[in-house]
């Protein structure tokens, strides 16, 4: 084929105050092509896509657009040229309607009606169902990004990319979006596809480019390769599976029953009727798209939301009326999701923060008094064991790295031997390594008797730790089932199915008729 | 062009050197502006900074007032200062301050002439308390209602200011003063007396009290669980709360201790220096205070040096205004300048600077 490119790259570099984000990078992108930006957080991927899209501007190296030469010095240059953009952070104004909003990122929007009227017919034409009349704040996290998409298309882009964009997903809508990519892309439209979900990858992209450390390291056509060559490329070792050494389950240990909690705020989701049996030994897989009450859970088993003495109890013990330190001390800990700002905090050294959960359970303290020493040793304990990469105990919590971070706060709660551990997304934003790390504890955990709660958006991991699953679907936790037989499909309906799932059979209808 | 860039952990040197950098910008700035008021600026620094501890004429009244003037501010900044590390803004210690000093006086003169030595104790107690207690009407309406507990406690020094102005007239004048206004004066009455304990020193109970206070804050911010709530709270409020600590305790304590110090400050000041309960005994400590906690960086070490720098300015100033006829608006724009440009000096132990040149890519 000698076509010309699309978007030609070549020699994009960019350095940070002490990291060279990309070095040296080239790629090419045909017309038409779904091409894969493929690597680990931190591999650079972001910061490519930003200077594609001229929010940052390369050092040196130089990029070709449909032949020209393409330097955009902000997104309003890159969006002219034919260049679109659907972040993984959504930017929507929730109490705008969808044709509002679409307005609002326009340069010369059109009256509300004829918008409306286009919105329609690109939601139409794309299978991606969507009332322009709607208030985004209604809207799944599904439907906001089909905002996000729709008001790339009206732009006519040449170029589409997309920033992790199936990470809020359920499984029934990651298919409307692959269809209406596949259907764009035939249409000629390339799409640069950012991702580190291998199978997502295999199943959509024509051609995949692997960066590690800020340089490519390798190209592929991920149709080809398969998901453990392509891993490995972006680690740039093998990676082992995490492997379960005793998989009998106990008697129940901590139960779970009725348990309703009125959200703190009001933009907090409502728990209703909650019902969780926890054995010795077992990891329970909670699934869920984002927003479905997954911080409001975690807070009502740490103690951090107020419950019925009842409604939780751990070896036929009451503690639902506790709050979170009276619950370590019987072995409740808990890993909240949020790093810095709730299992952390981002100012203090890491030996302060060893304190934050530790006190009662490893004695760090006398009488109030506070045992520094000793809190300062289980730190450095932590840190040695769970292999955190920091020059010490000494540093400030927002100095580490995500996964090395991720890596002390799972740390903190698994060294502190818990009966029960619950953990919100203990791998997220973290490298592939550590992540294998960190479900490997959780899994010698479970191993030594401990009951651990696995609160994911990740299915794929869920799939891999966990003996039983259970879906989270506003607020209302779905029945338990084993998690051996379970397919993505069953799974998907169990997470709540995707919004206007008919609508797109019968676009499938037509296009076959 | 110059750019800022976020330090991976605040620098520890810088935050050493803001507070001396920002007093040097305030000589420069300060200078400057009495230049522009005709005034031999070197002078006026001299004076300010200089004569009230070194200058044989003026030094013995003005060194003992160091520690007169610095005792109240170290003791309301250390209380502001727990709460404000904590997220607990008390902007109303000065309604605080007059109302211990109120509350403390009534209980004396309540058991005048009593000249029993549990006098004394017993108006300090009460002096702490009516501070606490009116701490205390912001606290729980922030916790019941949550309401905002700066302009609570703010307005709240203005009605503390009426109760005192009906006070000194009303049930607290003096019944032998020929109708002035005012309360009998409390450093004349043997029980009831704040006195200067070593004679030329200005240390008095309140300046004991200060140290002690500077001390206890000390331990309890580094080595106490109570400390680290506090700046846990402050740093991270959700992490605090996965920490187990409870919000709406520890802004009833924050509150409870600010008002209690900054009330015991009214008691010591209305029964030592001041004298009696007049109309303005209260001459802005409460509000300097806030200066002095984030000059002292909200740590009680830095507190206690801030404490004792901005009475220099106070009684520099003083001077200053005497010797050289400044203004006093231009003396108290010139403490202004040294909260200005401590905060903004702040930035350099958050971030550095770089100078960057415009790129063309």
């Amino acid at each position: 084929m000698t076509e010309t490119p699309l978007l030609e790259i070549s020699g994009l570099t960019k350095a940070y105050p002490g990291v060279i984000a990309n070095d040296d990078v080239s790629f090419r992108i045909m017309p038409g092509e779904v091409h894969s930006l493929l690597g680990e957080n931190g591999a650079g991927k972001s910061t490519l896509v930003k200077m594609i899209y001229g929010l940052v501007r390369p050092d040196s190296g130089s990029m070709t657009f449909m032949g020209e030469a393409y330097a955009p010095p902000e997104p309003r240059a890159a969006r002219a040229a034919g260049v679109a953009m659907v972040f993984q952070h959504f930017s929507l104004f929730e109490a705008l309607n969808v044709a509002e909003n679409v307005a609002l990122g326009m340069e010369d929007p059109p009256k509300q009606h004829a918008l409306a009227a286009r919105i329609r017919d690109v939601s139409e034409a794309y299978g991606l169902p969507l009332d322009p009349d709607r208030l985004v704040g209604d809207l799944s996290a599904g439907e906001r990004q089909r905002v996000e998409i729709i008001r790339c298309l009206l732009q006519d882009p040449k170029l589409l990319i997309m920033d992790e964009p199936t990470s809020v997903l359920t499984p029934q809508e990651v298919e409307i979006l692959f269809h209406t990519l596949r259907k764009l892309s035939a249409e000629g439209t390339a799409i640069l596809y950012i991702s580190h979900k291998l199978e997502e990858i295999r199943s959509l992209c024509d051609a995949a480019t692997i960066l590690r450390l800020g340089k490519v390291v390798g190209e592929c056509t991920p149709r080809e390769t398969s998901a453990a060559e392509m891993a490995e490329l972006m680690v740039g070792k093998s990676l082992a599976t995490p492997a379960r050494i005793n998989a009998d389950l106990g008697e129940v240990l901590f139960k779970v029953s009725g348990l309703s909690v009125d959200p703190a705020t009001p933009f907090g989701t409502p728990l209703r009727h909650i019902g969780i049996e926890l054995h010795a030994g077992e990891v329970l897989g909670i699934g869920g798209v984002a927003g479905n009450g997954q911080e409001e859970l975690l807070a009502a088993l740490s103690g951090e939301a107020m419950t019925a003495p009842g409604s939780v109890t751990l070896n036929h013990e009451n503690v639902g009326h506790l709050g979170p330190n009276d619950r370590r001390a019987l072995g409740i800990l808990c890993a909240p999701e949020e790093r810095l700002g709730h299992a952390a905090a981002p100012d203090m050294s890491l030996t302060e923060n060893a304190l934050l959960t530790a006190r009662r359970r490893k004695s760090l303290d006398k009488g109030g008094f506070i045992d520094w020493a000793a809190t300062r040793a289980f730190a450095e304990d932590v840190i040695k064991t769970f292999d955190v990469r920091t020059p010490g105990p000494d540093n400030a919590a927002r100095s580490l790295s995500g996964g090395n971070l991720q890596k002390f706060v799972v740390g903190r709660e698994v060294m502190q031997n818990p009966t029960v551990l619950v953990v919100n997304q203990p791998t997220w934003g973290v490298d592939a390594s550590a992540a294998a790390d960190i479900r490997q504890s959780i899994l010698d955990l479970a191993g030594q008797g401990a009951g651990i709660i696995v609160i994911s958006q990740d299915l794929d991991e869920l799939l891999e730790i966990s003996d039983n699953f259970a879906a989270l679907n506003e607020g209302r936790l779905s029945n338990v089932r084993a998690t051996s037989g379970l397919t993505m499909e069953t799974i998907g309906l169990m997470l709540g199915g995707a919004h206007d799932m008919h609508e797109l059979k019968e676009e499938a209808r037509h296009a076959d008729a | 062009m110059l750019m800022l860039e976020k330090r991976p952990q605040p620098s520890r040197a810088w935050i050493a050197a803001t507070p001396v950098l920002a007093v040097v910008l305030t000589m420069v700035a300060g200078g400057l502006m009495f230049a522009v008021l005709g005034k031999n600026p070197v002078e006026a620094i001299r004076i300010i900074f200089w004569d009230p501890l070194f200058n044989t004429q003026f030094a013995s009244y003005a060194r003992p007032q160091l520690l007169v003037k610095a005792a109240p501010l170290i003791l309301i900044a250390i209380g502001l200062a727990l709460g404000f590390r904590a997220g607990v803004w008390n902007i109303g210690a000065e309604g605080q301050y007059i109302m211990g000093a109120i509350a403390g006086a009534t209980f004396g003169l309540a058991f005048y002439p009593t000249d029993s030595v549990l006098v004394y104790p017993g108006m300090v107690i009460a002096g702490g308390l009516g501070g606490w207690a009116w701490a205390m009407i912001p606290a729980l309406l922030k916790t019941r209602f949550r309401t905002n507990e700066i302009l609570v406690s703010l307005l709240l020094v203005y009605v503390a200011e009426k109760f005192l102005a009906s006070a000194a007239v009303g049930f607290l004048r003096n019944p032998e003063g020929r109708g002035f206004p005012g309360s009998r004066n409390l450093s004349q009455i043997e029980a009831m007396n704040n006195p200067e304990l070593i004679a030329g020193s200005g240390m008095h109970w309140g300046v004991v009290t200060a140290f002690i206070v500077v001390i206890a804050a000390y331990v309890m911010l580094n080595k106490h669980l109570m400390g680290y709530q506090i700046k846990l709270a402050g740093q991270a409020p959700r992490a605090a709360r996965f920490a187990g600590v409870n919000p709406a305790r520890l802004i009833v304590l924050c509150l409870g201790i600010s008002g209690a110090l900054a009330g015991l400050a009214g008691i010591f000041e209305v029964s030592g220096p001041a004298g009696q309960i007049s109309i303005d005994f209260n001459v802005g400590y409460g509000f300097t205070a806030i200066i002095v906690a984030f000059l002292g960086r909200l740590h009680p070490v830095g507190i206690l040096l801030a404490g004792l720098l901005m009475a220099l300015t106070y009684i520099g100033g003083e001077l200053a205004q005497l010797m050289l006829t400044i203004p006093a608006s231009a003396i108290q724009a010139f403490q202004g300048m040294l909260l200005f440009f401590l905060l903004a000096v702040d930035v350099l132990s958050n971030y550095r600077i770089k100078l960057k040149r415009e790129g063309i890519a």
